[in-house]
């Protein structure tokens, strides 16, 4: 008797230690879930604000003579040597008639972007009968004044201090009060390409790029990894040939990303001489990456068609390969789909093989085709948020939403088809 | 003739060829009532013809596009008066190179004398005949493979067969490609490496200390050799990963673990896909976010308690690389955790242990091997990462261990090196590679044993 009730004194003492210890326990547990999850609340929350004025972009609208003897000297509409700028810079001095020394009217100039001159361009180029009107525009003011009034520019702080002069942002604050300055909806992030100028800078070339070299990794590397996949599942023989395979699809799927990088440089630029900086050898480096992704998902949806279809397809006759084509594989392909748009997704942000291979260039043309060179979405994140400017943090944080935004649809397609046409067998 | 159109041409052959396969198998029995009488179904003698059309055709138009361009120019070269062809090699390169530019019309860096004009009219002129030439030789080859396919259709033609054997050579270049990607990556990277490793003997490379790849464009410039000693790049490396590990392989086991045995089915259900988005955000974002957000935020915490903090320190790139990496510790671990039988943890707390007891002394020690095996591909994950620390990291190959200063490492000076032109002959660009060699050997040893770990470990319990 003693015995036992001292083991139950003994048990009963360690109890509230033990207990403690338990709490501790699980309380590191849910402070460590905790770090991730607060980390994506942070994460998203900073960006949103961050990226939430890039799609808002300040204009001034000017008063442009469009006056003939600067468009059309001898007669004849001249777009090649005209001086568009000479006219925007003219509207702006009416604007503000009092700025007369020649420092003052240069630092005036800085105000409007010299994106203004090309609208005027195209205005005129368009509608050539506007020749000797004034016509109303409202056109791209400059980044520091963007920066002024979203607030990114301190206009308390001292005069070295901040890109603007005190007399800029004097200028600023007229042009404000009379209506001149408006901040809309910034068309340009969506449908520029690249410039140095932030207020100019746009997405499109980056997207375009993207999307033609997802083009070319979809087409590639679809429907090779779903034959790798078929024949490893249903056709290879156990022996070492097969067995090395797998070990490296295996290991190419954890292979770091930048090793592809100069795989495509050494191989596909080097060797095969195809064009730096071109979606086609992006495509082609991200078809070698996203391979191994497509043939495990794939793999594994073959692996989920019961056996008994095949059998029952082998006993009506069919051959092996019929049984494949006309029977597992048509049930397996929602899966495979899953799995190739996810391994499009992972292609989609992919970047540090794409510095590799050239896809870093500035570039300003929106690309055209396959061989054009072109950035990605990704790399012109990286290009952006190396700027100095202040305005380009804001675009790179737009830039991001936009990019995550493609990811989450691919993503939700990718978990809807699963829900749709998942089998239970 | 445009290759694409010759290609949109081949396959309309192609498909042509099919139904005039199909219904000649079936003319030649007599109706499409009498299919019985054939060995394979009609539309495999469709395919056969197809198959015969397009193949040989394709492949004559892969051959071409290999040699084509080497042979236009040297006939281009050939037909220079004899002072430009005797120029020494690297010269002769340049030469036919303003040839091509002229040729598709750029602008180039020298005159575009009598000469060059003339050559590269010759250039675009042999270029216009050789793509002639091809599209009457594909689509010669493509009629008379049809016209071979078609003669040979009969009845007793295993048709199938033969499509099928075609078919399943095709599956199994698709599987090879994964061995030849690997080929590829270690052929390339060696052979770049080799020939660093003759201008930069490899013990310097391998221990030497200071790491300045710099190469002076004068002889008598100075630092003109520039040196090669990656050893500060390695432990740069390792610090990063060290500090990355030191967050996420915690947070990850804990978080794994308080998933596993004490979230309700509903907190599960939310944290789990929350995670997984941490998995899926690109890492030029986690760079981005380490670089404007995290690394400032480091700066002045550190400065506060009165650290001098390098603003790219290895700290915040380390930090952001932890978070990113907690989702692969967290999932490999819940897969170890699983794949303990549930007898051996039943069995612990009938005993009367506790949950946290349970955890600890039962479950952990019996996944360990395969927590070890998830640690070690997070590792290489981490060794391999490079949009962070090219973001966030410096370039400053500093041979420290405190996490205040800024560190570059390897991934970072690939970069760095091999962004924008290469000549592939200087020490600098061949140094990329010899560091890709590095960076491929210990990632590859990490992964072949991490991942024969994690499934050696799963299997067991099963």
């Amino acid at each position: 008797m003693g015995r036992r009730d001292k083991t139950r004194q003994k048990v009963e003492a360690g109890l509230p230690r033990r207990r403690r210890k338990e709490l501790v326990f699980k309380f590191t547990g849910m402070l460590a879930t905790a770090v991730g999850i607060v980390f994506l609340g942070v994460f998203f929350s900073s960006l949103i604000a961050q990226s939430a004025t890039a799609f808002k972009q300040t204009f001034l609208k000017l008063e442009i003579e469009l006056t003939e003897d600067v468009l059309a000297p001898g007669g004849e509409l001249d777009l090649t040597y005209a001086d568009f700028d000479g006219l925007v810079r003219a509207a702006l001095r009416a604007e503000l008639p009092e700025v007369s020394s020649r420092s003052d009217r240069r630092e005036l100039y800085r105000i409007v972007s010299i994106g203004a001159g090309y609208q005027v361009r195209d205005l005129v180029a368009g509608n050539p009968e506007l020749l000797g009107t004034t016509q109303t525009l409202w056109v791209p003011a400059s980044s520091n004044v963007d920066m002024l009034i979203k607030g990114n520019i301190d206009s308390n702080l001292d005069e070295s201090l901040r890109p603007m002069s005190d007399k800029q942002v004097e200028w600023v604050r007229r042009l404000q009060e009379a209506g001149r300055l408006e901040t809309r909806f910034n068309r340009a992030l969506f449908t520029n390409g690249d410039s140095r100028e932030p207020e100019l800078a746009g997405i499109k070339g980056a997207v375009m790029g993207s999307l033609y070299m997802l083009i070319v990794t979809i087409v590639l590397s679809f429907p090779i990894g779903v034959a790798a996949a078929i024949y490893l599942e249903e056709f290879a023989p156990r022996n070492r040939w097969s067995d090395l395979i797998e070990v490296n699809i295996n290991n190419l799927a954890a292979v770091p990303s930048i090793v592809f990088g100069l795989l495509g440089l050494a191989v596909f630029i080097n060797w095969a001489a195809l064009p730096r900086s071109a979606p086609l050898v992006g495509g082609l480096v991200l078809t070698l990456l996203t391979l191994p992704v497509i043939i495990i998902a794939s793999r594994a949806s073959i692996k989920a068609v019961p056996p008994s279809i095949r059998e029952a397809a082998l006993g009506l006759g069919a051959s092996q390969m019929q049984v494949v084509f006309h029977h597992v594989l048509p049930l397996a392909l929602p899966g495979m789909l899953t799995g190739a748009i996810i391994g499009m997704s992972r292609a989609l942000g992919e970047s540090a093989p794409l510095l590799m291979i050239g896809m870093v260039a500035f570039i300003v043309d929106v690309p055209g085709g396959f061989t054009d060179p072109a950035t990605a979405l990704p790399v012109q994140i990286y290009l952006w948020a190396d700027s100095p400017e202040r305005a380009f943090a804001e675009r790179t944080s737009a830039a991001i939403v936009v990019l995550l935004g493609f990811l989450l649809v691919m993503n939700l397609t990718a978990v809807i088809l699963r829900k749709r046409m998942e089998r239970k067998w | 003739m445009q290759s694409t159109t010759l290609i949109l041409l081949l396959g309309f052959m192609a498909i042509a060829a099919f139904y005039f396969g199909r219904g000649r198998s079936l003319s030649l029995v007599g109706g499409p009532g009498h299919g019985m009488a054939l060995h394979s179904l009609p539309g495999y003698y469709g395919y056969y013809v197809a198959i015969w059309v397009a193949l040989p055709a394709l492949a004559l138009l892969l051959l071409w596009m290999v040699i084509e361009p080497r042979l236009i120019i040297s006939m281009v070269v050939s037909g220079l008066p004899e002072s430009y062809r005797s120029l020494p090699a690297g010269e002769l390169n340049l030469l036919v190179n303003n040839i091509q530019n002229l040729a598709s019309g750029d602008v180039i860096s020298v005159d575009a004398d009598e000469m060059l004009q003339a050559a590269a009219a010759r250039f675009n002129a042999y270029a216009v005949k050789s793509q002639q030439i091809l599209a009457v030789l594909a689509l010669g080859v493509a009629g008379l493979g049809g016209a071979h396919a078609w003669r040979q259709i009969h009845p007793d033609l295993r048709a199938r067969n033969r499509v099928e054997r075609v078919v399943r050579w095709f599956l199994i270049a698709a599987s090879s490609i994964a061995i030849f990607t690997t080929v590829g990556i270690v052929l390339s990277v060696l052979f770049e490496a080799i020939r660093f490793f003759q201008k930069v003997p490899m013990t310097e490379f391998l221990f030497g200390l200071n790491w300045s790849p710099q190469m002076a464009i004068r002889a008598d410039q100075v630092g003109s050799s520039g040196s090669f000693g990656a050893v500060p790049l390695f432990t740069g490396t390792l610090l990063i990963t060290s500090i990355a590990m030191v967050v996420a392989v915690p947070v990850g086991l804990m978080t794994a673990i308080y998933l596993a045995e004490y979230s309700s089915s509903r907190v599960r259900g939310i944290a789990k896909p929350l995670l997984e988005v941490l998995a899926g955000i690109p890492t030029v974002v986690y760079g981005f976010f380490a670089a404007l957000t995290v690394a400032p935020w480091v700066r002045r915490a550190g400065e506060s308690v009165g650290f001098e903090v390098a603003s790219e320190s290895a700290l915040a790139a380390g930090l952001v690389m932890g978070i990113m990496i907690i989702p692969l510790v967290s999932s490999l671990a819940d897969d170890a955790i699983n794949a303990v039988p549930t007898a051996m943890r039943d069995g612990a707390l009938g005993l009367g242990s506790t949950r946290s007891e349970t955890m600890t002394k039962v479950i952990l020690p019996a996944a360990l091997p395969g927590i070890v095996g998830g640690i070690l591909l997070a590792v290489s994950r981490a060794i391999g990462e490079t949009m962070i620390v090219v973001m966030a990291a410096g370039l400053a190959a500093n041979l420290t261990a405190n996490p205040f200063e800024a560190v570059t490492t390897v991934t970072v000076q690939i970069v760095t090196l091999l962004v924008g032109d290469q000549e592939f002959d200087s020490a600098k660009t061949l140094a990329a590679f010899a560091l890709g060699l590095m960076l491929f050997i210990v990632t590859l040893f990490l992964n072949v044993i991490g991942l024969g770990v994690v499934r050696k470990y799963r299997e067991q319990y099963d």
